[in-house]
């Protein structure tokens, strides 16, 4: 056993020596997603996505908005319209293109607001319990038993057409299940020992839920919510396609097909091109999603 | 000695309420039925008993990490929760180590944040507490230049438990309550454990509650173990004076069933048998009278109170109350 002098002065040196550092959790979740084939060919194509989104009024080859009586509804493949044109002769590639920026924005914000309210709401009933959790939960159950689809229309419905609405709905739509996996989480992660020896050393709830629980939590709640993001480009889209969400002449993927969908038995592959966009979209994040999971899973 | 003992637990009780019926009345699991015991100032008192017995329960009720349907823990002659003794105080003074060294380590933390985490809580600055983290890690024989930094699963059982304990001394608090602390390690690494245990109580003039239901490791740490049975404390005495002469036909039995290191010598049948009763309707009288081999029918009907073998020594059998009707029998030989 060291003395106690001894034992002071090796701590005060090894505060000279660096320490023998191991990668932290979520710097090691890292290595492991660049590992994973899938990952980074979903983590591609969403880059693109984001380039698209973010730089595409400056790269596309056509105006997006301008329309043409004569060039309507061209092939795949005509000259001076690689992807065809829509029902107004307005360049597809190019407004699939632009529509990127909107058609992400409305899939992903409702997911990022409704994770983080969902996570306080969820955190709060878990870490409570009892009868605060019974209240919570049950409020959450109402909502959780429409439809997803039926609430999000309802929703808009009630609030009015509109980006903005919409958002607000989609973001009603998804805090209830992202606060049922928060709570659930929360709830198993409460009973832990470490939560107990932090409550044995008199830390109040919050510092217990801030430097313990949190970061216990996060992860599978953000793995959820990343899976959610596909559902909500899809119900975006909806929303859109119904009128509720983005309005003509804006191009926004859902809204395009809606307004395609008379051209589907003349040009059914023009018809079909922003289908393709939120398919490719949400396969992307959802098998970001798993290979994310399974890298957070492996604990080694 | 005439000292004041450190804690003075008066008729603690937890009864955990099982799922009502319709009528809103359901039954309850006597985990801690109605115990006292003490606990000098630098001693270490050993709790055993079966699995189920109450001594998990009890070692929380002493950290107040669940509430107590009755009676009370008092600290150095205060009421624990009281004016004098706020609950936030007490827990400086109180730490405990659990039994699970994995489970009770934050994973997300860096073992010196684990550690610092306490002293933090209690006002002391994080650069100081990294300090103590690293002194304390020194103490338990981690170098902090290679452990410090690192998370709880590059770690071994050991070496994780010997974290806990630095975490839990880490408060420097007068009283650490040991729940099975080894018993999840194997043989040799518990055989440190329990060597850096006792060279830290010397260190830091501690004092231990030492639970577990490894008689052996009992034996060998404590100063005073006290019995438990059925949430009910049946006897408690110095270590060695319980060990060799047990009192009551529980502690008894218990010890029998030690095993034996030399195989001439090992025990043919079990001293007792099957599974301890439902705790939810213990048996009337002595709640061993169901187990006990030399139970009389008085047993059942009366319920013994822990009374005085020899002054240091109680026992709660109606073996050892005059007049409480149960007739003694001349063992022949």
């Amino acid at each position: 056993m060291m003395t106690s002098p001894a034992a002071t002065l090796t701590a005060s040196q090894s505060a000279v020596q660096p320490l023998e550092r191991s990668p932290g959790y979520w710097r090691s979740v890292l290595t492991r997603l660049l590992k994973d084939k899938i990952a980074l060919g979903a983590g591609g194509v969403i880059l693109i996505l984001f380039f698209m989104a973010i730089f595409g009024p400056y790269i596309v080859p056509a105006d997006p908005y301008q329309s043409s009586i004569l060039g309507r509804l061209k092939a795949i493949g005509s000259p001076g319209f690689p992807l065809g044109s829509d029902e107004l002769g307005r360049d597809m590639l190019s407004r699939l293109i632009v529509g990127a920026r909107l058609s992400l924005f409305i899939g992903l914000t409702p997911v990022m607001f409704a994770f983080v309210i969902g996570t306080v709401i969820g955190l709060l009933a878990g870490y409570a319990g009892g009868l605060t959790n019974s209240v919570i939960m049950r409020t959450i159950d109402v909502f959780y038993a429409f439809p997803s689809v039926l609430l999000a229309i309802a929703l808009s419905g009630a609030l009015g057409a509109g980006i903005f609405n919409s958002l607000i709905s989609l973001t009603i739509v998804f805090i209830p299940p992202i606060a049922r996996v928060a709570e659930s989480v929360t709830t198993q992660v409460r009973t832990r020992d470490y939560v107990e020896s932090a409550r044995a050393t008199g830390a109040n709830a919050f510092t217990i839920v801030r430097v313990h629980v949190l970061g216990n939590v996060l992860g599978p709640i953000f793995v959820y919510a990343t899976s959610l993001i596909a559902v909500s480009m899809i119900l975006a889209s909806g929303l859109s396609f119904l009128g509720l969400g983005v309005k003509p002449p804006e191009p926004e993927w859902g809204l395009m097909l809606n307004t395609l969908r008379t051209a589907i038995y003349t040009q059914p592959w023009v018809a079909a091109l922003p289908g393709a966009m939120i398919f490719i979209t949400s396969i992307a994040f959802n098998m970001l999603s798993d290979s994310l999971r399974t890298a957070m899973d492996n604990k080694g | 000695m005439s000292t004041q003992p450190i804690l003075n637990i008066k008729g603690l009780t937890k009864h955990f309420p099982l799922k009502k019926n319709i009528f809103g009345r359901g039954d309850v699991v006597r985990a801690v039925d109605n115990i006292d015991f003490t606990v000098m100032p630098g001693e270490t008192l050993g709790v055993v008993g079966e699995s189920g017995c109450g001594k998990s329960t009890t070692a929380r009720l002493l950290m107040q990490l669940i509430p107590p349907t009755a009676g009370e823990v008092i600290f150095e002659g205060e009421l624990v929760g009281g004016r004098d003794l706020p609950l936030k105080e007490f827990r400086r003074q109180v730490q405990m180590v659990f039994q699970d060294s994995y489970a009770s380590l934050n994973p997300r933390l860096t073992i010196e944040d684990s550690i610092a985490f306490g002293p933090q809580v209690h006002g002391v600055s994080k650069q100081e507490s990294l300090a103590r983290a690293h002194d304390l890690l020194e103490r338990v024989g981690l170098a902090p230049a290679r452990f410090a930094a690192r998370y709880t699963h590059e770690l071994s059982g050991g070496q994780r438990q010997r974290v806990n304990i630095a975490r839990a001394l880490a408060l420097q608090p007068r009283v650490v309550i040991l729940d099975e602390a080894v018993s999840a390690l194997d043989k040799s690494v518990e055989a440190q454990v329990l060597n850096l245990l006792l060279d830290l109580k010397d260190a830091f003039n501690l004092t231990y509650v030492f639970i577990s239901h490894d008689l052996n490791v009992v034996r060998f740490i404590s100063d005073r173990v006290m019995v438990m049975y059925l949430g009910q404390v049946v006897e408690v005495g110095p270590a060695d004076a319980l060990f060799k002469n047990p009192a009551h036909p529980y502690t008894k039995a218990l010890l029998s069933s030690i095993p034996a290191m030399d195989p001439e010598h090992r025990t043919e049948k079990a001293a007792i048998s099957g599974d301890p009763p439902n705790p939810i309707n213990p048996p009337s009288g002595c709640r061993f009278h169901t187990r006990c081999p030399v139970a009389q029918t008085v047993c059942s009907q009366l319920a013994p109170t822990l009374g005085k073998l020899h002054s240091q020594h109680p026992v709660a059998c109606l073996m050892y109350e005059p007049g409480s009707g149960y007739r003694k029998m001349e063992i022949a030989t």
